[in-house]
């Protein structure tokens, strides 16, 4: 069997994920993340046209008086993709600006995709993102208090945030744009991440029962040592998906899937190296575990 | 773990091809269809429109409320409650009264209560009113008030939406209520929303009015279609409720296109009353507050038919009509969010969303071959197993597939393994300590099912979260994923574990390797 001594380890990834998450509340709080036009309202177009350069387009556009405007390739030679923040009457806006690319851009202009999103959905929908995420973690931590204990609970909602935090911390270090399909891998996130740690957990449990003599380090040792073949096969397995997903999947899930990637990566890492010794510095015991029995049975 | 009684086994199987049996429904010969049952695909895939329109009720609530100023003053006056100060603001009436206690009576009276009328549904009146200091009052709607308001108009609006995207013919739209406010529509195929754009942003409320100096109901300065400034009487003779029909025309004369509309026999009158008594004058009619054209009364026109000219354009002509002909919507609507798929992205967002499904799935597939060789065959047909019996709920539901949606199962099938591998692992440990193979696997499958239940719940709950308030293709992505969860416990816990005791139960208790 493997036989990792993770705990001796614990003090120093520690300190790197307090690190970590440090400067991701930093980054988030300062620099601030990039808000997609589904958070922030605007209007994307994504358009294909040959022989078309993005300068090209972004004059056109700077003599409509739009506000900021964004234009960069995306994905395949020929491709644009603009991103327009503007506050007026989309009514309006969509059709002049498609008329004057249409009009000024020497070759042929094929519209492939165009959003608009107001300024008082957009505020909604962030708040939507928001609530769902705190949802998930409550609902999560509801879940595994009803299941284990609560040092347990708190262990893995930590866990939790810390895996959340540093994802967007990376989104926000890249500059990398926050739509609602990023929402979605986070809350996908949640779920794996927590999903690795209640298979730790279940196995600390059961050898908190099992071995009375050891203290929580050895257990949780023992625990992550027993399960990690399974870790790492299935942290594999949905990798190899994923990675698919990024390379082959196009541009639209392009950051829905980079984020997974991150996900999984944090999440691994962190149901090993924060989920577990919080238990530790609960002092856990299989007193704890036993208590808990009688007071279910009486 | 490993036993299993024959009606169980056949449970397990009956339901397994009951379900993965929909999935084929999916590749079934357009003419020759067995059963109507398919996995629609999602704007984002197969290209198309979706617009959130809103409903704008500000002018509709300063009408209502303008409207109560008369039976208001009346009421007061027949009880002898004395007033001063009475004022007109936007969305309420604000008075000083003498009798605050009787006037609280009459206006909170649930019986024939004419201004202020009780809404059961919602156990409120309409109306409500609040003491500013001793005698001043300011009368509002109440929040049931302004949701009846809405709701109604709303009601209204979607009628008057679908008709008009109807009668623009696209092939199946959909049109649905979201929230107090809000209007959906999907437009699966449109290219372009511009037109129908265009023509929901548009009240269309249509109006025949005298051009006149003096009036006595007074007038509005409005522009004609020369650019010549017109005062118009705010008298409407007669308004687009009374129409029954509108079709664009040609006038012969000089090709010019016009709509030719048809009056019922109420606006017939009217019409022909006007135009008896109006000789000579000239009638500006006037479409959401612009002048369309004013044309001279020539002659007394009692048929009840008409025509509108101004410069219109054939296209315009036909809008128009479709217009009229639709009826006035009761507020503006503007659209709040706009999302247009062209149909050749979808094309290439399906094609590589299938193939980094197939590609993440021959690499899942030979993974786990390599890992647990025999047992990795069983876990890779659970798979298969797995992504049909997806597929074929999908089907059952006739949910629609998004491209994220698409991630989702790509997702499933990464994780679907997990179960497995819980399970295998559990074994592989298990081995160690067990002499009996059987025993081994027995204890296996049953330590390892509080862990796998416990693990796939927290993804479940996460995907139901997604779900409740997700959007669009989100929602799409939550549905696999949250169905994903299900057959995987299924495929897992029943098939593979069934695979399992076929092969251990085989053997015998010869060596056998996880």
């Amino acid at each position: 069997m493997i036989n990792i001594n993770f705990s001796s380890k614990f003090k120093h990834a520690n300190i790197i994920s307090i690190t970590l998450f440090l400067i991701s509340i930093i980054l988030i709080g300062f620099k601030g993340l990039n808000y997609g036009i589904d958070f922030k309202g605007g209007t994307l177009i994504e358009l294909r046209s040959n022989n078309t350069e993005s300068s090209l387009i972004r004059d056109i556009l700077k003599n409509m008086d739009l506000g900021d405007v964004n234009v960069k390739k995306f994905g395949k030679e020929g491709d644009f993709l603009i991103k327009v923040e503007q506050k007026g009457d989309n009514n309006k806006l969509i059709p002049e600006i498609k008329k004057n690319l249409s009009d000024k851009l020497n070759s042929d202009v094929n519209f492939r995709r165009v959003e608009n999103v107001g300024p008082k959905v957009s505020a909604e929908l962030l708040q939507s993102g928001i609530i769902a995420i705190s949802l998930s973690l409550a609902a999560m931590l509801f879940y595994i208090w009803v299941r284990f204990e609560w040092q347990f609970s708190i262990g893995s909602i930590i866990a939790l945030f810390h895996d959340v935090m540093i994802t967007l911390g990376i989104f926000s270090l890249l500059s990398l744009e926050i739509n609602l399909s990023i929402i979605a891998a986070v809350l996908t996130i949640v779920g794996y991440s927590m999903n690795d740690t209640v298979v730790i957990y279940d196995r600390i449990r059961e050898n908190l029962g099992k071995f009375h003599k050891l203290d929580i380090s050895d257990i949780a040792n023992l625990s992550i040592n027993e399960t990690l073949a399974r870790t790492i096969i299935t942290s594999i397995t949905t990798l190899l998906a994923l990675l698919s997903i990024f390379i082959l999947g196009g541009e639209i899930l392009r950051g829905f899937s980079f984020a997974m990637i991150l996900g999984v990566l944090i999440g691994t890492y962190s149901s090993i190296f924060v989920a577990s010794p919080i238990l530790k510095y609960f002092k856990v015991s299989y007193k704890t575990i036993e208590k808990e029995e009688e007071k279910i049975v009486p | 773990m490993l036993n299993f009684s024959k009606i169980n086994v056949l449970i397990i199987y009956f339901l397994f091809t009951f379900i993965a049996a929909f999935a084929f429904l999916n590749f079934q010969d357009e003419n020759n269809k067995l059963m109507n049952k398919k996995i629609n695909l999602g704007l984002d895939l197969q290209g198309g429109s979706y617009l959130l329109l809103e409903i704008n009720s500000d002018s509709l609530v300063r009408e209502k409320i303008q409207s109560k100023v008369i039976p208001l003053k009346k009421l007061l006056k027949n009880n002898d409650i004395n007033y001063d100060n009475f004022k007109i603001n936007d969305n309420s009436l604000s008075l000083s009264i003498d009798n605050i206690e009787k006037f609280d009576l009459l206006f909170n009276s649930r019986k024939d209560n004419l201004i202020n009328p009780y809404i059961d549904n919602y156990r409120s009146h309409e109306l409500e009113y609040k003491k500013t200091d001793n005698k001043k009052i300011v009368i509002s709607f109440s929040k049931f008030g302004l949701l009846t308001i809405n709701n109604s108009a709303l009601k209204q609006s979607i009628e008057i939406v679908r008709r008009r995207i109807d009668d623009v013919g696209t092939k199946e739209p959909t049109i649905l209520q979201r929230g107090e406010k809000r209007i959906l529509v999907e437009l699966p195929g449109l290219k372009d929303p511009e037109r129908i754009k265009a023509l929901l942003g548009k009240t269309a409320q249509l109006n025949f009015r005298l051009v006149t100096d003096n009036n006595e109901f007074g007038t509005d300065e409005l522009i004609s279609e020369n650019g010549e400034k017109l005062n118009i009487s705010k008298r409407i003779i007669m308004s687009g409720e009374n129409l029954i029909d509108a079709q664009p025309s040609i006038q012969n004369q000089n090709n010019e296109p016009t709509v030719s509309f048809t009056l019922d026999r109420l606006g017939a009158q009217k019409f022909g009353r006007a135009t008896t008594d109006n000789v000579g004058k000239r009638l500006a009619i006037v479409l959401d507050g612009e002048i369309v054209s004013a044309p001279n009364i020539n002659e007394p026109i009692t048929s009840g038919n008409g025509m509108i000219s101004g410069n219109f354009t054939f296209q315009e002509a036909t809008d128009l009509a479709l217009l009229l002909r639709s009826g006035a919507l009761p507020t503006p609507l503007t659209v709040v969010e706009e999302r247009t798929v062209g149909p050749d992205l979808g094309e290439d967002s399906i094609k590589s969303g299938i193939t980094s499904l197939i590609v993440g799935f021959i690499l899942v597939i030979l993974f786990m071959l390599y890992k647990y060789k025999l047992f990795g065959l069983i876990a890779n047909t659970a798979l298969i197993a797995n992504l049909l019996m997806l597929i074929g709920v999908l089907t059952i539901l006739e949910a629609t597939l998004t491209l994220p949606g698409i991630a989702g199962i790509i997702l499933t099938v990464g994780m679907a393994v997990d179960a497995n591998v819980l399970i295998f692992e559990r074994i592989r440990e298990e081995l160690k300590t067990e002499k009996s193979i059987i025993h081994a696997f027995d204890t296996g499958y049953t330590r390892a099912k509080i862990t796998v239940l416990d693990a796939n719940i927290t993804t479940l709950i996460a995907a139901i979260i997604l779900f409740a308030f997700g959007s669009g293709p989100v929602k799409g992505f939550a549905i696999t994923l949250g169905i994903g969860i299900i057959t995987t416990l299924f495929t897992a816990y029943f098939l593979a574990r069934h695979l399992t005791s076929l092969v251990v139960l085989n053997t015998k208790n010869k060596e056998i390797k996880i």
